[in-house]
């Protein structure tokens, strides 16, 4: 089965990426797989200078799921253009950088300084981190400002694609969704974590230093089913689905209800090759369900009448 | 692409050591060897995570290579948590993802005298120190434990190299470990050899600053959680002497101990 996508302009072979924050720059997966069996690789947000993160200890595991406050540690974007996109395949394998910045204008540089990368195939805007202080979720919580910085972003970057990565912490998704395509996106990717806590009752302390952090893992998963349910139905623009997907059935529900392509992420952690098993695996998936062609499977969810 | 870097391999053996009681419970886990071409050196580490284990448990689990041959991987663990719980019940047969070896691993000098101090699990890798090493008489060991000496591998290495213990019996107890703790260190700097050491963070940090007052060369594994073991999820750092996050995964878990701060 053809298994390649078309997502704003972007040729991936499959519609299988990586998620931002979990596959680190990639190569620290090289030797679990073949990076470009992949559709594409989406890297660790990067800022305009270098950040430290939170405090230790930053992540616990949960039922299902896992919390972090990592707060974008990242070496900057230049030392990202110089130390890590060198080294990765990028003529053959779409590599996605994710941009955190604290405000609309910063935003807007850091496309100009990507834009001019050839090895930087799209830009996903971080409008969702909730484990910073700085912007962080709070862009993401206001529609006026998801469409300031994709307006900011779009104008800086070029011909590249621009995809907008929401939160799922908001009252209402599809108008999110609809400000991110005001402000010029090309696409969007959803969901970023779930706000969430962990506490312990021996110690009487939060698990994380940072008190809240990000759900991720399988328990996100029907949340993120649904956003990205309402997203696709609320936008012309092509959706990137993600949250707890951990399998190549996972990965196939997220298309089925419309999304064009989708991330793996906390589910990186389950086992370091499970990115790679999930590409190779989803054709035998969309065969079993007899499903005719991508394009036929994707979006094709019979509602109730 | 090496498959050989994540594999399933069979439980060969999981055995409760010595005279376990609650919370003091140590199993020495066998698995068959997952075929590392490029072998193993000691002080890395493995992530596993049973395959049989449902969604409820995200994380593989890191751990110390205790020790390794052709056919077989050997690592110990306490059983403290969801995770160690579940694994100290693993059958033989059952298929174990693994992942490794991973991150930096101890000097093995042939021509230096090496103290290797334990504290609790950190006994695991000194395990494959010793079977390793060429000149065993030049290594001595020195071990800091709470549960009795029998639930641990201890006597296999007695029989091996020059050992030392003792018991934490209650808090005041710690004391004389810092002391003795100190004057190794101190006993090694004047005799010009290596100090390895792995254990929990306030162990370490006590060789830390002796090696550092003392001057010797020191090299000391650490522990944290771990969510990936790769370098991806930065769920793990530590850090270094400049005060900078650095992963205990990558750049770990054996740092010089002039590398690394390990305060607060």
């Amino acid at each position: 089965m053809d298994m390649s996508v078309d997502f704003a302009g972007l040729k991936l072979k499959n519609p299988i990426l990586t998620a931002s924050g979990t596959f680190g720059f990639g190569l620290e997966f090289k030797r679990f797989g073949d990076l470009e069996s992949l559709g594409g690789i989406v890297v660790k947000g990067l800022s305009l200078k270098p950040r430290e993160g939170n405090p230790m200890p930053r992540i616990a595991e949960t039922p299902c799921g896992m919390l972090n406050a990592i707060g974008i540690q990242n070496p900057g974007v230049e030392a990202f253009i110089k130390n890590k996109l060198p080294k990765l395949p990028w003529k053959t394998l779409p590599v996605l950088v994710n941009l955190y910045a604290t405000d609309a204008t910063e935003f807007g540089e850091l496309a100009a300084v990507l834009s001019a990368e050839e090895g930087v195939a799209a830009l996903e805007v971080n409008v969702s981190c909730p484990n910073v202080k700085e912007g962080g979720i709070a862009f993401g919580q206001d529609p006026r400002q998801i469409t300031k910085v994709a307006e900011a972003v779009k104008k800086n970057a070029g011909n590249k694609p621009v995809i907008i990565k929401l939160s799922p912490n908001v009252t209402d998704i599809a108008t999110c969704a609809r400000a991110a395509e005001d402000g010029g996106a090309d696409g969007i990717s959803l969901i970023n974590t779930l706000s969430g806590m962990a506490v312990d009752i021996e110690r009487r302390v939060p698990r994380l230093t940072n008190v809240i952090g990000g759900l991720s893992g399988p328990a996100v998963k029907p949340v993120a089913l649904r956003c990205v349910f309402q997203a696709v139905n609320a936008v012309k623009i092509p959706v990137i689905g993600l949250g707890g997907i951990a399998s190549a059935e996972d990965a196939a529900e997220f298309l089925l209800v419309g999304a064009t392509a989708v991330q793996i992420g906390t589910a990186n952690f389950l086992s370091p090759d499970m990115a790679f098993r999930i590409a190779e695996e989803l054709p035998k998936v969309l065969e079993r369900v007899n499903a005719k062609s991508l394009d036929e499977f994707r979006g094709s969810l019979k509602l109730p009448k | 692409m090496s498959a050989n870097n994540c594999r399933a391999v069979k439980v060969i053996d999981v055995t409760p050591l010595g005279h376990s009681s609650p919370g003091e419970e140590i199993v020495e886990l066998k698995l068959e060897y997952p075929g590392w071409e490029s072998g193993w050196r000691v002080g890395q580490f493995v992530m596993i995570r049973p395959v049989s284990w449902p969604l409820d448990l995200v994380w593989g689990r890191p751990f110390s290579i205790s020790n390794a041959d052709d056919t077989t991987l050997t690592i110990l663990f306490q059983v403290i948590g969801r995770g160690t719980k579940r694994l100290a019940q693993l059958t033989k047969g059952e298929q174990v993802n693994v992942w490794g070896p991973l991150g930096t691993f101890f000097s093995k000098p042939k021509d230096r005298p090496v103290l290797m101090l334990a504290g609790g699990m950190g006994i695991a890798p000194f395990c494959g120190y010793v079977d390793s090493h060429d000149q065993p008489e030049n290594l001595k060991l020195f071990f800091a434990h709470r549960p009795p000496l029998e639930n641990y591998p201890y006597k296999a290495l007695s029989e091996k190299v020059e050992v030392e213990d003792i018991r934490e019996n209650k808090p005041e107890d710690i004391h004389s470990i810092i002391a003795r703790v100190e004057a190794l260190v101190k006993e090694y700097a004047d005799k010009k050899g290596l100090v390895t050491a792995c254990g929990p963070t306030p162990f370490l940090r006590t060789v830390r600053n002796a090696a550092i007052k003392y001057g010797v060369e020191a090299e000391l594994s650490l522990e944290n959680r771990m969510a990936c073991g790769v370098g991806a999820c930065l769920g793990c750092v530590t850090k270094d002497s400049n005060g900078h996050h650095t992963q205990v995964c990558t750049t770990g878990p054996v740092f010089k101990a002039t590398d690394i701060s390990l305060e607060g």
